[in-house]
């Protein structure tokens, strides 16, 4: 499949990797999928629960808390997930994937995002540099969980 | 007790692609339990090898996380609806190995 964006899809995304650094920012890309395409048409920008290390700790522990935190990791409280996606079906749309920033990393998926990672939805990296987004990059989990496979990303232009 | 079980997209594959299942439970683990026997391939995504609900894997009865109630013994009568919820994490590598 390729995930077809729009111009102020990516916009919004490198948007919020800029404004969240040097913390990770998160989110969620509605849209349909139609045929081999998933068309974006919203981008939902959430929270990082990481930022409420408490909180995020009962809902997904951390197996090295000392070393894990919200600059290098995120999750999404799953009752924000809930509600926007149930906002979503009520409009037609469904969840295409998600994506969230690598600040001062890379856009490349790590083993941490492969080891939570979903069949089928596209988990869309930003690498934020110094504060300034950079590449973008898009992958889906192979079906026996062992890789992350590039998803080609176009946009719709205008 | 007819309760009404979200499947979410990448589950769907394992639920005939069916979005939502209907059944008969009077329990959260009743309703999980009937769901599974009715889809067998679903069981390995939401169990771990302990029997337990993967620590991936939230459920929520209406808007509540079951954790937070009375967990898989949690009650559920007509017209709730069960979410299956996948968690949603990632992260950078935590040493750096880039370049
Ligand atoms: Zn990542």
């Amino acid at each position: 499949m390729a995930l077809k964006l729009a111009p102020e899809h990516f916009e919004a995304i490198r948007t919020h990797g800029a404004r969240d650094y040097p913390n990770e920012c998160c989110g969620m890309l509605l849209g349909r999928a139609e045929g081999a395409k998933k068309i974006a048409v919203e981008i939902v920008a959430l929270n990082n629960l990481r930022h409420d290390p408490k909180r995020a700790q009962e809902v997904l522990p951390l197996d090295e808390p000392g070393l894990e935190s919200e600059r290098n990791r995120f999750l999404i409280d799953p009752l924000d997930q809930l509600k926007a996606e149930k906002d979503a079906r009520a409009r037609g749309l469904g969840v295409l994937g998600y994506y969230h920033s690598h600040p001062d990393h890379p856009a490349r998926p790590s083993i941490y995002d492969r080891e939570h990672a979903w069949p089928w939805y596209s988990y869309v990296i930003v690498n934020v540099q110094a504060g300034k987004p950079g590449e973008m990059t898009s992958w889906v989990l192979s079906e026996d969980r062992s890789r992350f496979d590039p998803e080609e990303m176009e946009s719709s232009g205008r | 007790m007819t309760v009404k079980v979200i499947i979410p997209t990448p589950l769907r594959p394992y639920t005939a692609n069916k979005d939502a299942v209907e059944l008969e439970a009077r329990t959260v683990a009743e309703a999980l339990s009937n769901l599974t026997a009715q889809h067998q391939d679903l069981r390995k995504h939401l169990y771990a090898d302990d029997g337990r609900l993967r620590s991936f894997v939230n459920v929520y009865v209406n808007d509540e996380d079951i954790r937070f109630l009375e967990k898989d013994q949690t009650p559920v009568g007509d017209s709730d609806v069960i979410s299956i919820v996948p968690s949603i994490a990632g992260g950078c590598p935590l040493r750096c190995i880039c370049s």
